[in-house]
């Protein structure tokens, strides 16, 4: 890594993330006469819902198309796009942003290079992750996220079992049950931790976005026509055997997600199971940038502070899509705009009035289908109850192996905070980063320690952002060359 | 009604934690104040290294003792006796290695030099350029992230009231009376007879609010941890220069430090990593051990030190306050925190200890500080 000077930057804006709101953000801003560099770890732009793998032809399908679409403007564009690049590190010296990355190996075992690109400004556009509800049996072989499923039927084109359980709770319940049907699967029930009438009193605020709402029935209707089992209010509670022979047991639920004791319970023979309770934003980025987050107490989750322009609170970093609170792959490209445009603005590229009218226009789709996005994202949060019922011998921390008895232990103890927690078990320290069970953890520290959410805190943003290989950084060196300081005091 | 205290005690780091155990003992009534959680500054951050080899010379009898703390700790704290080795790469390393490891050893430490060979027999994992090398069998290390849970423990267990998530936001001596100070926490005030300040890279900041201007400069030390690989290495690994610390915990993890400069200030809350000097660390580690080469880091962190310019503690009464005392600023304080710790709680109420303190008068101009009144 040789050194550079401040105020000298490759770009004018870099973004991390090439899925809708990353893409349509650096197409915007090539628009604006912004120099760009998008980022992407994955092998192509898209993000998640256009997620395409290599080698692997996609079927005629309308998402797909869209995805095509996105990446056709995002190539004509002009901007830089970088995909197979791991994002490790994000420092900002002086007034430029320093965005450290790792490119996929040329050869497999081979490490990788190491690549840094500077810029004035930085847009954060990494998207969400899944939240799971810990369960009996959840890191079992044919266990998958729903989230994780989609990805699989989306861009690998392969099924997750021929014989699925689909469980959980929010809009993927459906996407993923009716992608395994079309597929050539057969789903053996949709379990909805969700009752029917909340998905009415989600109603009013879908109403912003009919198209998509008519799209979610239409799932529904066909998981119907194909006699799929649908329960409401249920809840899988553990998977049991080894796949592809697995038994999993579905138990009735309350409004808070919890089982009242002696309620009775389903079994189902399967020999795979997608299960995901909703998205979470992806904050690991931003917090690691240095950005303010609050708690978002209808959505139960963590999330950037940004304003109506998508500007957080640290100079020239903006974020948008979910990874600055879910609101959907539709809000996400408009998002994505108005963040181009705030960085315009800011970098003197627009004036006041022409960026105000530039990026009205994007705000109002935004909000529109934010408000739906929003919707989902709160129908997805389960209450604790589901926490609650935990027993004390489930893993929560499936990295590191610690279960629930271990945390409550480490509360007992005095701990208060997910920083303790982490510290003092290890919970969340593995090479997931948190990822799968951070959630599960802040919601188990406020049961036991009777805190909110929001006062359990978040964990230190820290590098790197995905597991970096040791030799890959470290590279092809002469020991001549290592900068040894001064020894320290004898 | 405000509670009274013989000793407040603010900052439960290694230093505050071990001085309020034994202020409790010597039977004073002690609270210590902790701003954050127990444990949640340097002492629970740091690499866990316990080595002898890279302490300082004059304090070599505190590490000794300290040392011996934290084996008598044990599992609690993951203490593991490793030994560990310090390596000299070329012949100017070789002779700084041969001149400071002598000096150590006869300030105590059981250090002994091997050849390269003997080296290899006990370490084959680590590279062969090493041209000269030394060994110390009881250096080893704990998980320095249990630090805070290990000494909120040992607090309940001595009954001594610890405030945690309470930071000091005013301390002043209190005029007539019995004197003694009223130190203003956010939810209300205490008052104490003596206090210590224990802060780590705070401390100056809060004997600022007594009015003593403390020169106490920090450093932004890095640690990097990968996932668990197979096992290769049981001792620790060093550097002729002290700048490596490198060891594989039992759960195969490699853990490493050496004091290379992240970012940051402790008043912006937060240091942050450099990844320039991230790679030199890095690499430094790669080329000690070269199996390193194809293991994934999964997280790496910084922590605040606090020094002075002459690399000393600062260990004894606060110049100009009476009754206030600060501890800070040592070196190697991780192992030696549980030896000074004590030292300095004796000396509060007047009881002389076996090994000298470290006067912090010696580190300020010599116009005398001013005393702030309440
Ligand atoms: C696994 C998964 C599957 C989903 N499937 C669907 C679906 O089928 N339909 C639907 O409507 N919604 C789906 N969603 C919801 C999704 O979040 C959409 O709302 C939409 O993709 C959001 O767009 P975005 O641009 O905000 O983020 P994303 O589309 O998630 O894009 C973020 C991009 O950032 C990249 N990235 C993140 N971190 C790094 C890093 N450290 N280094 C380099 N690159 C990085 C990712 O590779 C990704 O391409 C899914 C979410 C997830 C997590
Ligand atoms: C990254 C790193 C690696 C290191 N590696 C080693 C090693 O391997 N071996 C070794 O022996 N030493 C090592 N050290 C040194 C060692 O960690 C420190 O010397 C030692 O932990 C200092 O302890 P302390 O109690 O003085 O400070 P700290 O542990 O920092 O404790 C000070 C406490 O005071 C609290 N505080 C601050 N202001 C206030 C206030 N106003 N009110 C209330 N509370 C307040 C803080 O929150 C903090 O908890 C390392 C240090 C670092 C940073």
């Amino acid at each position: 890594m040789s050194a550079r000077r401040d105020d000298q930057a490759d770009c004018d804006l870099a973004i991390l993330g090439a899925g809708p709101a990353g893409a349509a953000a650096a197409v915007e801003a090539t628009a604006l006469g912004l120099r760009t560099v998008v980022v992407d770890e994955a092998a192509a732009a898209g993000g998640q819902v256009h997620a395409i793998a290599p080698g692997v032809t996609p079927l005629p399908r309308d998402v797909d198309r869209a995805g095509d679409a996105m990446r056709a403007a995002l190539a004509r564009s002009g901007a830089d796009c970088r995909t197979g690049r791991r994002v490790w590190h994000l420092e900002r010296h002086g007034d430029i942003w320093r965005v450290h990355a790792l490119a996929e190996p040329s050869e497999p075992g081979k490490g990788g290079v190491a690549e840094t690109v500077t810029a004035r400004a930085l847009l954060i556009a990494t998207g969400a992750v899944e939240r799971h509800l810990p369960f009996p049996g959840w890191a079992r072989p044919g266990v998958i996220g729903l989230a994780a499923a989609t990805r699989l039927l989306k861009a690998q084109r392969l099924l997750p079992g021929r014989e699925v359980l689909v469980a959980g709770a929010g809009p993927l319940l459906f996407l993923v049950a009716k992608t395994i049907v079309e597929a050539g699967g057969r789903v053996v029930a949709v379990i909805d931790a969700r009752r029917r009438r909340d998905w009415f009193a989600a109603l009013p605020a879908m109403a912003t976005r009919p198209d998509l709402v008519a799209r979610g029935l239409n799932w529904r209707r066909e998981l119907l026509a194909c006699r799929v089992p649908i329960l409401h209010g249920h809840r899988l509670a553990a998977v049991a055997g080894d796949a592809p022979a697995l038994h999993a047991e579905v138990v009735a639920i309350d409004r808070d997600g919890a089982a009242p004791s002696g309620g009775a319970s389903v079994a189902f023979r399967c020999d795979a199971v997608c299960v995901g309770y909703g998205l979470l934003p992806a904050t690991d980025a931003t917090r690691l940038a240095g950005a303010t987050h609050r708690f978002d107490e209808s959505c139960g989750a963590w999330r950037v502070d940004v304003d109506d322009d998508q500007r957080t609170d640290r100079p020239r970093l903006y974020a948008a899509g979910d990874g600055a609170g879910i609101a959907g792959a539709a809000a996400a490209p408009w998002a994505g705009r108005v963040a181009a445009c705030a960085a315009a603005r800011d970098l003197g590229a627009l004036d006041a009035r022409a960026h105000g009218l530039r990026a009205a226009g994007a705000k109002r789709s935004r909000d529109r289908a934010a408000r739906f996005g929003a919707a989902m994202a709160r129908l997805a949060n389960v209450g604790d109850g589901a926490h609650a019922g935990i027993a004390a011998t489930t893993l929560v921390c499936q990295c590191e192996r610690i279960d629930r008895a271990a945390i409550d232990a480490a509360v007992d103890a005095g701990c208060t905070t997910l920083n303790e927690l982490r510290s003092a078990t290890r919970c969340g320290m593995g090479p997931c980063g948190g990822r799968l069970c951070e959630d599960a953890i802040a919601r188990l520290a406020a049961l036991r320690t009777g805190r909110t959410q929001a006062g359990v805190g978040q964990p230190t943003g820290r590098p790197p952002l995905r597991p970096v290989d040791l030799d890959a950084l470290a590279g092809e060196f002469d020991y001549a060359s290592l900068p040894i300081g001064t020894p320290a005091p004898l | 009604m405000t509670r009274r205290y013989d000793i407040a005690v603010i900052g439960c780091g290694i230093m505050g934690a071990t001085a309020a155990l034994r202020a409790a003992q010597n039977g004073m009534r002690v609270v210590v104040i902790e701003r954050d959680a127990a444990g949640s500054g340097a002492s629970g951050v740091n690499a866990g290294t316990l080595s002898l080899q890279i302490k300082r010379v004059s304090l070599m009898p505190y590490a000794l003792r300290g040392h011996a703390w934290w084996r008598a700790a044990g599992d609690a704290v993951g203490f593991r006796e490793t030994g560990s080795c310090t390596l000299a790469f070329d012949a100017r390393e070789q002779a700084l290695l041969e001149e400071r490891m002598a000096l150590k050893r006869e300030a105590g430490a059981p250090i002994e030099f091997l050849t390269p060979r003997e080296l290899h027999a006990r370490e084959p994992a680590i590279t062969d350029r090493v041209v000269a090398a030394s060994w110390c069998a009881v250096d080893g290390h704990a998980d320095s992230s249990r630090t805070g849970v290990y000494l909120r423990a040992l607090l309940r267990e001595a009954g001594v009231e610890t405030r945690e998530h309470a930071g000091a936001t005013g301390i002043a001596s209190i005029d007539g009376g019995d004197g003694g100070f009223r130190i203003d926490l956010p939810g209300g005030e205490l008052r104490a007879r003596r206090v210590l300040l224990a802060c780590g890279a705070w401390t100056a900041d809060v004997a600022a609010r007594l009015g003593v201007t403390l020169p106490i400069r920090v450093r932004v030390n890095t640690v990097s941890v990968t996932e668990p690989g197979p096992r290769r290495l049981s001792a620790g690994v060093g550097h002729a220069t002290g700048l490596l610390t490198l060891k594989q915990k039992s759960s195969g993890a490699w853990l490493i430090g050496g004091g290379w400069q992240g970012r940051g200030s402790p008043q912006e809350g937060r240091g942050e990593v450099v990844a320039e000097t991230l790679l030199g660390n890095w690499r430094l580690a790669r080329f000690a051990v070269p199996s390193l080469a194809h293991v994934r880091v999964i997280r790496c962190w910084t922590g605040f030190e606090a020094w002075v310019d002459d690399h000393l503690p600062l260990a004894g009464p606060l110049p100009g306050v009476p009754d206030a005392w600060v501890l800070a600023c040592v070196r190697g304080g991780y192992t030696i925190g549980p030896c000074i710790g004590p030292l300095v709680a004796d000396a509060m109420l007047g009881r002389a200890g076996d090994l000298p303190l470290f006067d912090p008068a010696r580190v300020l101009a010599s116009s005398a500080p001013a005393t702030a009144h309440a």
